[in-house]
Parts: structure tokens; sequence; C-alpha cells
């Protein structure tokens, strides 16, 4: 529909996160089983609960099927043909910044997430993850006197056991989902987050997650835990480099929040997405959840999606506090080839509870973009409300967009609310934009992240602006 | 006065120009010159190819040019992008404004100004400095500034719309302004203030073109020619009271007119 010569002569901006580092690495062998698993789990020097934990859920993710219901299509994943453990070689223990390998400080610097102690970032404290292992946490002492504790998962399974021990898997259990099995059987490394009762974290914290090995998948585990009267505003950003062939990312997520507690997690998603013809990109399969467990808890999820080949992700509430409230703020934009199958699940358990979802899916290219949600109000959650808002917007006329909301009541003294929309970017839109001397990618650019303000208003200021540029230049001469 | 202004070049030669869309022609060997200083109206029945010719001029991509020249400022600009020619001073304002959603109005004129001054080789103005810019310029179309910060056009009344496009012209200063149906669907009193607009915008240097069905236009902005389109054509061009004559005579007058060349 729109001036298709035009859009063939912009030249397309490369994937600016595509290099790969070269760095020595070690790497174990191909293929899952339960050696596999005890290896991963005595590298890590882990104790006896958490190789049993991995074992229990490899055995059911043996005995589970890998699901077909999303609106996905992709070549079967051979699970045998990936290596489960990846990482960066190092010394053994490293004590301060000055030892971590230079390549691996230069790549994060390449990647805008400075981390030595002249050139990191001032205002948020960064979890750096390499392939398989986390590389640095930045202002770690700073937050400690807050009682804040910000580490790498592999860490917290060492010196904070007891609370591993005690939410690990409380929220995503390993039998939730086929990911979540893999997940747990093999993952590798993440970030873990504690916030004392009555603490509002100093600053945003945020993990950065590099997947640099072609072959090797990448399964990271985050855990966060607000106590009481606490509040936390975590960032979460993702790059990969271009290759040929799929990788595999499995992620879990688990938020808890108690009493009066709340939870702020914002994902800018920009993994490798595959080219033009669908060749590689990231297979992106995750599973993230919060748990509002206190009263007037709060957990707050918003998305930008904007890479992936396959995208697999539905960021849920599990609302049982009193009064507890869960939020998700969305924005899914697929081109060319890729596909998308996303939205959330807010399940009200607790009575006045309280549910927002605004989600606004663009497709461009020849994509396909579904947005997925389930709304649930159980028998005891009366007086409870959700309001859901769903819109989609079409970029050229080979993209396709989905919703498909499932709604299920079991308490009349609730309120679901739901709206969708479907928008295309029209012509005369396009022209009325540029016959005011505003740029045909410009023109476009402007339609788009108009369309989501509601969602950018959610994010945290930097993220915000982040987010407007890379769908702009996810855009940029693929608009046909 | 007329031979003085002609001493000078054209603004605008549109030249036995031929224009269609879906292969359908809908101009059918148009031409017009405008110089400095002078306003042009150009009237004729629906669907004669009035508003065709403004877009083309303008770049709509969904026409092609199938005979003909467009020169603006004496440069053929057939092939100029949309935002190309407004850059260098050509101006539609439009019969329908279009709403778009989300984009913030203010914004919008701010991107727009600013790449207009980009090409006239201007600094580019801040929001602090647009703000005092655009204060300016509201009051020329009488404009409350809560304008500015709802979505572009969006749930403007019609006369909000035109008033918005002739604040955009106000701001971008065009050296040609094609004012499609700027009058229709206003009450006497927005007339009169989109009128003023236009008059205090242009002056000896722009040129001006109204495609308009209303002499009530015409009262307020005299013409220095005025032009009758029919089918693609245009088949008689005269002086400002020719517009009268239509008035009072119709359009079925001009039914029997052969096309002067």
């Amino acid at each position: 529909m729109v001036n298709e010569n035009l859009v063939k002569d912009v030249v397309k901006e490369p994937y600016k996160y595509g290099f790969v580092t070269d760095i020595e690495t070690e790497k174990i062998d191909k293929g899952l089983n339960e050696d596999i698993i005890k290896l991963i789990s005595q590298k890590k020097e882990e104790p006896k609960f958490l190789l049993d934990f991995r074992l229990k859920a490899f055995k059911k993710w043996q005995k589970m099927k890998e699901p077909d219901w999303a609106a996905l299509g992709y070549k079967k994943i051979d699970y045998q043909d990936i290596i489960y453990y990846s990482a960066p070689k190092q010394k053994e223990k490293i004590s301060s910044l000055d030892e971590v390998d230079p390549k691996l400080l230069e790549t994060f610097d390449k990647l805008g997430i400075p981390l030595t102690e002249q050139k990191k970032l001032t205002n948020v404290a960064v979890d750096a993850v390499f392939d398989s292992v986390s590389i640095a946490t930045t202002f770690r002492e700073e937050l400690a006197e807050h009682g804040v504790i910000f580490c790498s998962i592999s860490e917290a399974v060492k010196n904070h056991a007891d609370l591993i021990e005690k939410y690990l898997g409380t929220v995503v259990p390993a039998s939730d989902n086929y990911f979540a099995a893999l997940n747990s059987a093999v993952f590798s490394d993440g970030s873990f987050v504690y916030i004392p009762k009555g603490v509002s974290c100093p600053m945003d914290l945020s993990s950065y997650f590099r997947i640099n090995s072609g072959d090797s998948g990448q399964f990271e585990r985050t855990l966060i835990i607000a106590e009481e009267s606490s509040s936390v505003s975590y960032l979460e950003g993702c790059t990969a480099p271009m290759f040929d062939t799929n990788t595999l990312h499995a992620a879990v997520v688990e938020l808890i929040a108690l009493d009066d507690a709340s939870i702020k997690y914002s994902t800018v998603q920009n993994w490798y997405a595959g080219d033009e013809e669908g060749i590689g990109g990231i297979f992106n399969f995750v599973t993230k959840r919060g748990k509002c467990l206190g009263k007037r808890s709060k957990i707050s999820w918003s998305q930008v999606e904007t890479g992936s080949a396959i995208t697999w992700k539905y960021p849920s509430c599990l609302l049982l506090g009193e009064e507890s409230v869960g939020e998700f703020y969305s924005v899914a934009l697929t081109n060319n080839l890729q596909q998308a199958d996303t939205g959330t699940k807010m399940i009200h358990i607790g009575p006045k509870t309280k549910s927002t979802i605004v989600s606004k899916g663009i497709s461009a290219g020849n994509s396909k973009n579904s947005y997925r949600g389930l709304v649930k109000m159980g028998t005891k959650a009366t007086g409870s409300r959700n309001y859901s808002q769903c819109d989609s917007m079409l970029i050229g006329d080979q993209a396709s967009a989905n919703t498909f909301p499932y709604i299920k009541s079991q308490q009349p003294n609730s309120e679901i609310e739901h709206e969708a929309s479907t928008c295309r970017i029209s012509e005369d839109q396009l022209f009325y934009l540029q016959s005011r001397g505003i740029e045909f990618e410009e023109a476009i650019s402007m339609m788009v992240s108009g369309f989501c303000r509601d969602v950018f208003n959610q994010l945290p200021m930097e993220f915000a602006a982040e987010a407007d540029k890379l769908l702009a230049l996810k855009l940029e001469g693929s608009v046909g | 006065m007329q031979s003085k202004m002609k001493e000078s070049d054209p603004i605008l030669e549109v030249e036995n120009l031929s224009a269609s869309t879906n292969n359908l022609p809908i101009l059918k060997g148009v031409s017009l010159t405008v110089y400095p200083g002078e306003i042009h109206a150009i009237m004729g029945r629906n669907g004669c190819g009035k508003s065709t010719l403004s877009k083309i001029i303008a770049g709509h991509p969904s026409y092609n040019i199938t005979n003909g020249d467009i020169k603006f400022l004496g440069e053929n600009i057939n092939s100029l992008e949309p935002e190309e020619r407004s850059q260098s001073g050509i101006f539609l304002g439009f019969q329908y404004p279009i709403e778009i959603p989300g984009v913030s109005n203010l914004e919008f004129l701010r991107v727009s100004t600013n790449a207009r001054r980009k090409f006239l080789n201007k600094e580019e103005l801040d929001t602090f400095d647009f703000e005092e810019l655009v204060k300016e310029k509201l009051e020329i179309v009488k404009m409350d500034h809560a304008f500015l910060s709802r979505s572009v056009n969006q749930g403007f009344s019609g006369g909000e719309k035109k008033r918005n496009e002739i604040l955009q012209m106000a701001l971008l200063e065009p050296k040609i302004a094609i004012l499609d149906e700027t009058d229709s669907g206003l009450d006497i009193d927005a007339l009169r203030i989109v009128a003023s607009g236009i008059k205090k915008i242009s002056n000896a240097q722009t040129g001006i073109i109204l495609i308009t069905h209303y002499q009530r236009l015409l009262d307020e902005i005299k013409p220095n020619y005025v032009h009758v389109m029919s089918d693609g054509q245009i088949i008689k061009t005269g002086e400002s009271d020719l517009a009268l004559e239509l008035e009072e005579k119709g359009y079925e007058w001009t039914d029997n007119f052969i096309k002067e060349t």
C-alpha cells in the first residue's frame, strides 16, 4: 500500500549488536542427559537440594511434550544438538573487576553497558551475564548498605542458599510447562534480587543478557523477592550476535511480592531476529511469572519485544493477596519473518484484586504477531476488576495480527472489561506527514511511537527513549 | 501592478500536465503559472480534478504523471518526494486533514517546522524556542494553546482542523500555498479568521492557489485570476469578476465553454 519504490531505496540499518566476541570458552559436550545435568551442577559447586531440583525437573521434562498451541511455525528443535553450558575461560575466583578478561569488558562497553568503576552507569546497578555465566555486578557494596542483595543466581546459591531453597520454583514450578522444566533442569546463571522489609531500592537494578556462542542455548533464571513494604524497579536487556543457525533461549523469571511490596519489571528484548529471509535468529521461549503473595502488593510487567525469530512469552501475575495489583504493558514488534505469540495471564485469586493489561502489537513485513491472554477470576476474587486493551497495528499488507483473549470467571461479583482494535497505517496519514516535510521513515516511526505511547509511559525514562529509537531502527527500510 | 509582478520569475509552472490514478486519467493537460504575489482561484464541480491537481503538485504517490511538467522556482519537481517539496516551500492545505492518533500536535508541528528550517539553513528549534514561535502563530488563527497537546487533528471539529492547517502554513512560511477547499465547512466567523490568517501569512513573495466552490472566500481574499476546471482541464480563465459571474450563473453556464488555449 505504501510507496514500494521509496521503501526499497532506503538503506537497511544492520543489527548493530550482531558482533561476536572472540574469546576462549569452556564448553561441555552437546546433548542432554542426567550426566550433563550433574556436570553443570558440579561445575557450579551446588548444594544437593539444587541438584535434586534439577534432576526432578529433567525427569518431568522427559515426560512432557513440546507445546504446539501457539500460533507459531518453526523447525523442530533438536535438544540433543545443543550445548547446555558455555562460559568464557577465566580465573577460578574473581575478586574484582580488574581480573575480568578485558575482552568481556570491551564487549559490554560496545553494548552500551560499561562495567568498570570509572565508566559504569551511575544511576543503575548492572548484572552482566555472558552466555552461561554472570561476569560482574556493579554497585554491590552500595546496595548491601541498604540490605539489598543483588548478585548472580549462582552466587546466591552459595551465599543465600536458604532464600533460594525457600523460593526457587515456588512461582514457576518445574512441571509448569515444557520450557520451564527444561530451564529448571539446566539453568546456568541469571540474577538474584532480595529487597528487605521496608526498603525501597535506592537505584534501578538491571541485568544484561548477552548470548555470544552460536551453538549453545542460554537458560537463565532470575528470582526477585520483595519483602513487606519494599519496592524495586528492575530492567532487563538482551542482545545476541548474528548467526545463520537458531539459538534456543529458555528463561524463567520468578517474582515474589509480600505485603505492600511492589516490583516493576521492565524488559527491552532485542535478540537477533534472523535476516529478511528468516534465516537464523533466537528462539525465545520464556516463562515469567510474579506472585502477589501479600496484601496490597503490586507487580508490574512492561516489555518491549522487538527481537527474536520466535517469541513465546506470557509474563503473568498470580494475585493472591487481598487488594493486590497486577499490570502488563507490552509492545511487541515483528518484521520480516519474525513470529511472536505473547501476552499475559492475570489470575485473580484474592478478593478486591485488580489487573490492567495494555498490549500493542505491531506487525510489518511478512511477520505474524499474536496477543494471547488469560484473565481468570477465582471463586474468592470478589470485587475484583480487570481492564484489558489490545491494539494491533499493521504495516503493509503481508503482515498478520491475531488476538486470543481467554476470559474465565467463577466470580459473578467481579468485573472484566476487554477492548480491542486493529488499525493500519494509511497512505493518507503518511502523505499528510510527508507533505509537511517529514521523511517517510520518520513519519512511520512517529505513528508507531504514538501508537505505543501508553506503554512507553510506563517504562523508566532512559528505557523509554531507547525503546522509541529501537522501534524506529527495526522498521527502517522494511515498510512496504 | 501585474506587469511589475511578472518581471520576476514564476514560482510555479504547471505545463500541459496529464495524470492518472489506477490507469484512470484525471488531469488532461492542465497549464497554470503563478508569479510571486499572485492569488489564483480554481473553481469547478466536484470531480473535475481540482483536488487531484493540488495533490499532484504536493507529490501524492497514488497519482502518475503521464505527460507534462511541474516546475517550482524553475526546477522540474516531477520526481521529488512529498517531503522534499514541502521542505523547499510548497504547502498543501488539505480539504480533509487526516487524524493521526497518538502523535502529539505540538511535536508534529515542531518536527515539520524544523524540516523546513533545516532546508533554509536556519537553526532548528528546541522545544522551548518552538513554544515561543508557535504561541505567536496561534494568534493568527485564534487557536487555543490546548490544541497543541492533543493528537494531530484527532477529535478536532471541521473548523479546528482547517485552522490547524493555516497554523501549519504560518509556521512553514511556504513560497506557494495551495489551499484545497479550506473554506468548506466553516461558519462565517471561522471563515473570517481563516481568511485573515491567509492574508497575514502571504506577502509579495508568495503565491496562493485557492480551490473553492464559494464566492464568500473570494470576497475576503480577492484573487488576481480565476480558473474554471471541468473534466481535468482548465476551460476558462478570467479575473476576479469571473467568480461572481460563475456564482450568479452556476456551473451549467460553463458547460458551453470550449477549452481556452
